[in-house]
C-alpha cells in the first residue's frame, strides 16, 4: 500500500515537472521585463498625479506647487504610455 | 511513514533538479525550461503537503512508532495540543517552515508566471535553493519520520508551558512570516543578477513583503499575549533573544515598506531598497537559526547544537553573496539623476524613519548577539539585560511614534509650509492637551512615558484628521452619508489608507506599551486565607486555597477577591500546576513537585486595566508531608498513587501554608493587543487586491486625453 | 545648493549618526555587561558588594521556602556551582538542569544573594531540541 502510494507521489511530480518538456506550449504568451518595468512606471505615475491632486485638495501642496508638478508628471507619463505602446508594438496613438 | 520518508527525499532531489533547470533555461533562454523550473516548485509544494499530512495525522492519531510523537505528544494531550504538538518539535517545525516556503512559493510563481520574464527563473532558483538547504536539514539532521522500535505505550507529552490557544498559531504565524520574507528576497537577487533593477520586481512582490510583515507582527504580538496570560513573571516583553529575533526582519521589512514607495515613485534609493529587502531576507533566516537551532538555550556555547555549522554557513553564504551581488551592481543601482527631496515632504520623513528603523534594528542586533561580541573582543562572555535594550529603544520609538504622525501629513515631493502648518495644527494641539490633561490628573510626570504618549495621541489625531479629510473631500463631490463615504474612500485607495489605519494601530499599541511599562503596579506579597494586599487602588483578598488531581498533573491554587473602596470588582482564579517529572528515582507523590510547573494566571481584563495575578504556592512547607509519604509508599501507582496526591492536596486546601502572589494592576494593557488587531486589518486593507483594472485599448485622440482616462478607469 | 551636493551632505550626516550610535552602543555594552560569569568565574574572582550576571544551569535539590528560594547554579561545562539565595517570580520554567540569568552580589557568608525579580530562564520553545534530559 504503501509502496504504491510513494510510486504514486513519484510519478505524479515527475509528470509535473517533465510536462512542459513534453508538451511544448507555442504560444509565447508572459511580459517582457522591459514591459513590466515600464507598467510598474506607469503606475507608479498614475498614483503619483493622483496623490498629487489629493495633496492638493486636503491642502498638503500649493495651487502653485500643484500646478507645476501635474505638468510635469503628466508629461512624463504620457512618456511612458508611448514607451509602453512601442514596446508592446501595439497601435500607437497620435 | 514510509511514505514520508519518501516524499522528503523526492523533496530534496526536486529542489535542486527545479533549481538547475530554471538556471539554465534562464542562461539558454529555454522557456520549456523555465517552465519545469516553475513546476518543480509546485511539485515541492504538493509533495511537502503530503509529507506534512502524513505527520500531522501520526500526531493526531498518536502513532507513537514516530519518534516526534512519543517524544511531544501523548495519550493524555487533549487533541487541539496533539495537532500543535507537531511544531512544538524541531523535526515538525522545520517540515513546518519548508512547506510554507513551497506553498508561498507556489502562489509567487503562479502569479507571475506571465510576467517578469527575466526574473522569475532567477528567483525560482533562489526559492527552490532554500528550499534544498532546508530540504536537507530536514532529511539529513532533524528528520521526523525517525521510527521509535518498538514504539512506547505513552509519549512523554506536550511541553505544559506550550499548552496555551495562541500557540497552535503562533509559530505558522511567525514562520509564514519568515518564509514570506523570502520572496521579496529571492525577487531582488534575480532584479540584481538579471540587472532589471527598476521597480517591476518591487510591484511584483510587494504584497509578499505587505503580508510577511503583518504574519510575523501577528505572530510576535501573539508570542508577546501568551508572555502575559500564561507566563507567571507578569510581564509581555523581556528584550529575549526569541523575541528580538523576530523583532529585527519585522523592523527591517517595515523600513523597506516605506522606501520603497519612494523608489517607485522617484527612482530613488535603488541601493537602499534592495539591501533593505536583502538584509531582511537574511535577518528571517538568522531568525529561524536563533529559534530553530537550538542555540539560543545556550547562547553562550553557540554552535554546539547539530543544527548550528551548517545554518552558519548558509548565513555566511546569504550574507557574502549578498554583498558581493549588491557591490557588482552598483552601476545599475545609481539614481538615474540627481534627483533630490525637500526637506519638507513625504519622501524625507520616510528617510528618517527609515534611518531610526535601521538604527533600532542595529541596537537590537548588537544587544542579542552581544554575547559573541564580547567573547570575540574581550574572551569574555557577556550579555546585556533589557535597561540597556530600553537606553536606546526608547528614544528611537518615541521618534517613530512622532513620524508615523507626521508622514502623513506631509505631501510627496514638497510640501508647502502653510500646509503643513494648516495639517499639524489639530494634531499637535490634540497632543498637548493629552500631556496637560495626563499632568493635571496628577499622572506621575515620566518623562519618556509622556513624550510616548504625546507621540501617540499625535499619531492617532494625524490619522483621523487624514481619514476626515478625506471623508469631507468625499462628500464634497459625491453627497454619500459618512459611513458609506469612509468606504469608499478607502476603497479608492487601499495602499494609502490601509497604511494609516496601520499607524492608528501602531500607535494604539505604544500607547499601551508606555502606560503598561510606567504605570504599573507589582507587588509580591505573602498572604494566608483572609488576608488582603493592597495594590494599586484594588484589595486584594485571600480567599481560600483550591486543589485538584488530574491524571496528567497536580494543581494548587487560589481564589482571590479583588475589591475597590470596598466595592466588589472582581473575582480571579489562580493556579500552579504540577506536572511529574520523567525522573525515575523521584517518588511517587515527590515527583509531581520535581517535573515541570505552570502558572495559570488570574486575569481580568479590561480596557482601562488589567489585574493579573499568580501564585506560587509553598511547596517548602509541604515538603515534609510529601517526603514522608514518597518513604512509606515508595512504589505506589495508579490508584494508590491518585490517592495519596489527593490526600496532599486536600491536605493543602484545608491548611494552606502561606502562599507568595505576584498581583500586577497594569493599566491599558489591551490596547496592545487591540492595536495589534487594528495593525493587522489595516495590513488587510493595504494587501487587498484593488478591482481588476478595466483594460481600454481604444486609441485615443491625444495623449492627454488617453492618460486622463487610464487615469480614471485603471 | 546642486541636488548631488546635498545628497552627499545628508550621506554624511547618516553616517555620521550611524557611526555615533554603533560608538555609543560599543561604549555602553561594554560598560553594562561587564559582569556576565560562570560559577567557577564568580568563586575566583568574586569580590563582595559588586554585582554579577550569573549563568549557568541549576543543580537538582533547590528548596523553596516562603518567598525565598534557595537553589545551586553549576557551570554548564564543569563542576564548579555557587550557592544562591534568591527571592521575587520564580519563572514557569525554572527547574533542575535549566539554564538560567540571575544577577546576583556576594554576601559575607559566601553565598550569593540574587537580585529581586533578576531570575530568568530561557524560553520554553527552545527546551524541545533538549527533551527527555
Amino acid at each position: 500500500m504503501q509502496f504504491f502510494l510513494v510510486m504514486l507521489v513519484l510519478c505524479g511530480a515527475t509528470a509535473l515537472m517533465a510536462s512542459p518538456l513534453i508538451w511544448r506550449s507555442g504560444a509565447a504568451g508572459g511580459k517582457g521585463a522591459e514591459e513590466a518595468a515600464l507598467e510598474a512606471a506607469k503606475e507608479a505615475k498614475f498614483r503619483e498625479i493622483r496623490d498629487a491632486e489629493h495633496d492638493l485638495r486636503t491642502g498638503k501642496l500649493s495651487r502653485e506647487d500643484h500646478q507645476v508638478l501635474d505638468a510635469a508628471l503628466r508629461a512624463e507619463a504620457i512618456d511612458l504610455l508611448r514607451r509602453l505602446d512601442a514596446v508592446r508594438g501595439g497601435p500607437a496613438a497620435t | 511513514m514510509t511514505l514520508g520518508r519518501a516524499c522528503l527525499f523526492l523533496a530534496l532531489a526536486i529542489a535542486p533538479t527545479g533549481a538547475i533547470a530554471s538556471l539554465y533555461g534562464a542562461r539558454a533562454h529555454r522557456r520549456d525550461w523555465v517552465a519545469v523550473g516553475r513546476r518543480s516548485v509546485y511539485a515541492l509544494a504538493a509533495v511537502l503537503t503530503v509529507a506534512f499530512i502524513v505527520l500531522e495525522a501520526a500526531f493526531l492519531r498518536s502513532d507513537f512508532s514516530f519518534r516526534v510523537v512519543a517524544s511531544h505528544s501523548s495519550h493524555a494531550t487533549p487533541p487541539f495540543y496533539k495537532a500543535a504538538a507537531m511544531w512544538s518539535s524541531q523535526e515538525g517545525s522545520l517540515l513546518l517552515w519548508v512547506w510554507l516556503l513551497s506553498l508561498w512559493s507556489s502562489l509567487v510563481l503562479f502569479l507571475t508566471r506571465h510576467r517578469l520574464r527575466e526574473l522569475a527563473p532567477y528567483a525560482t532558483a533562489v526559492l527552490l535553493g532554500f528550499a534544498t538547504f532546508f530540504g536537507a536539514l530536514v532529511v539529513f539532521l532533524a528528520n521526523p519520520f525517525q521510527l521509535l522500535d518498538p514504539a512506547p505505550a505513552d509519549g512523554v507529552g506536550l511541553q505544559p508551558l506550550l499548552r496555551h490557544p495562541s500557540m497552535m498559531i503562533h509559530p505558522p504565524m511567525l514562520y509564514s512570516g519568515y518564509t514570506l520574507f523570502t520572496i521579496p528576497f529571492a525577487f531582488a537577487v534575480a532584479a540584481l543578477i538579471a540587472r532589471r533593477t527598476d521597480a517591476a520586481w518591487i510591484r511584483a512582490t510587494r504584497r509578499f513583503g505587505l503580508a510577511a510583515w503583518c504574519f510575523l507582527g501577528i505572530g510576535i504580538l501573539l508570542g508577546a499575549r501568551w508572555s502575559w496570560s500564561e507566563l507567571g513573571w507578569g510581564g509581555y516583553w523581556a528584550w529575549d533573544p526569541v523575541e528580538n529575533a523576530a523583532l529585527m526582519p519585522w523592523l527591517v521589512g517595515t523600513a523597506y515598506l516605506h522606501s520603497f514607495m519612494v523608489q517607485e515613485k522617484r527612482g530613488l534609493l535603488k541601493a537602499w531598497n534592495v539591501s533593505l529587502v536583502l538584509g531582511a531576507g537574511i535577518l528571517a533566516i538568522l531568525g529561524t537559526f536563533l529559534v530553530r537551532s537550538g542555540i539560543l538555550e545556550s547562547i553562550h556555547a553557540f554552535g554546539g547544537s547539530t543544527l548550528g555549522k551548517p545554518f552558519l554557513g548558509f548565513i555566511a553564504v546569504l550574507v557574502i553573496g549578498s554583498v558581493a551581488l549588491v557591490a557588482s551592481r552598483r552601476d545599475e543601482l545609481r539614481s538615474p539623476e540627481a534627483r533630490s527631496y525637500a526637506t519638507l515632504s513625504r519622501e524625507s520623513i520616510f528617510l528618517v524613519n527609515n534611518l531610526l528603523l535601521v538604527g533600532l534594528c542595529f541596537v537590537i542586533f548588537w544587544g542579542t548577539f552581544f554575547p559573541l561580541i564580547s567573547e570575540a573582543v574581550t574572551g569574555n562572555k557577556a550579555s546585556v539585560g533589557p535597561p540597556w535594550f530600553d537606553r536606546y529603544t526608547v528614544p528611537l520609538a518615541i521618534a517613530l511614534v512622532f513620524m508615523a504622525g507626521l508622514g502623513p501629513l506631509m505631501a510627496w515631493r514638497k510640501t508647502t509650509l502653510a500646509g503643513a502648518r494648516r495639517s499639524l495644527q489639530a494634531p499637535v494641539t490634540v497632543a498637548l492637551l493629552v500631556v496637560v490633561a495626563l499632568l493635571a490628573l496628577g499622572v506621575p510626570g515620566r518623562l519618556p512615558a509622556l513624550a510616548l504618549l504625546a507621540g501617540t495621541a499625535f499619531a492617532i489625531a494625524s490619522v483621523v484628521q487624514e481619514l476626515w479629510r478625506g471623508v469631507a473631500l468625499r462628500r464634497a463631490t459625491t453627497g454619500e452619508a459618512p459611513p458609506a463615504a469612509l468606504v469608499s474612500v478607502v476603497r479608492q485607495n487601499r495602499r494609502r489608507y490601509g497604511g494609516y489605519v496601520v499607524h492608528a494601530g501602531i500607535a494604539l499599541l505604544f500607547m499601551g506599551v508606555a502606560a503598561s511599562s510606567a504605570f504599573q503596579h507589582v507587588r509580591d506579597a505573602r498572604l494566608v486565607p483572609g488576608q488582603t494586599a493592597r495594590i494599586g487602588g484594588y484589595d486584594v483578598r485571600y480567599v481560600r486555597a483550591t486543589s485538584r488531581v488530574a491524571p496528567e498533573k497536580v494543581t494548587l491554587g487560589a481564589v482571590l477577591d479583588v475589591s475597590r473602596n470596598g466595592k466588589h470588582v472582581t473575582t480571579v482564579r489562580t493556579s500552579r500546576g504540577y506536572y511529574p517529572s520523567t525522573d525515575p528515582t523521584a517518588g511517587p507523590v515527590g515527583r509531581y513537585f520535581d517535573g515541570d510547573a505552570t502558572t495559570e494566571v488570574g486575569l481580568q481584563a479590561g480596557l482601562r486595566r488589567d489585574i493579573w495575578t499568580a501564585v506560587q504556592p509553598d511547596i517548602g512547607a509541604m515538603q515534609r508531608m510529601i517526603d514522608g509519604i514518597d518513604r512509606r509508599f515508595p512504589l505506589a501507582q495508579g490508584d494508590t498513587q491518585g490517592f495519596l496526591l489527593t490526600a496532599v492536596a486536600q491536605r493543602y486546601a484545608a491548611a494552606p501554608p502561606p502562599a507568595v502572589f505576584r498581583l500586577i494592576v497594569s493599566p491599558l494593557v489591551e490596547w496592545i493587543w487591540l492595536g495589534g488587531i487594528v495593525l493587522a486589518l489595516g495590513g488587510l486593507i493595504a494587501i487587498w487586491p484593488p478591482p481588476a483594472a478595466r483594460r481600454r485599448r481604444a486609441p485615443a485622440s491625444s495623449w492627454a486625453a488617453r492618460l486622463g482616462r487610464e487615469l480614471s478607469g485603471a | 545648493m546642486d541636488p548631488g551636493k546635498k545628497r552627499r551632505a545628508r550621506l554624511r550626516v547618516a553616517l555620521a549618526a550611524a557611526v555615533i550610535l554603533a560608538a555609543a552602543l560599543a561604549y555602553t555594552s561594554f560598560g553594562a555587561a561587564s559582569e556576565a560569569r560562570t560559577p567557577g568565574q564568580l568563586m575566583s574572582s568574586a569580590k563582595a558588594g559588586r554585582s554579577y550576571q550569573l549563568t549557568g544551569k541549576v543543580m537538582p535539590g533547590y528548596r523553596l521556602r516562603g518567598d525565598e528560594l534557595d537553589f545551586r547554579v553549576r557551570d554548564r561545562n564543569g563542576r564548579a556551582s555557587v550557592p544562591v539565595r534568591y527571592t521575587g517570580a520564580i519563572p514557569d520554567p525554572f527547574r533542575a538542569g535549566r539554564e538560567v540569568l540571575v544577577t546576583v552580589r556576594r554576601n559575607k557568608g559566601g553565598t550569593f544573594v540574587g537580585e529581586h525579580d533578576s531570575l530568568i530562564t530561557k524560553c520554553p520553545s527552545k527546551f524541545s531540541a533538549a527533551k527527555g534530559t
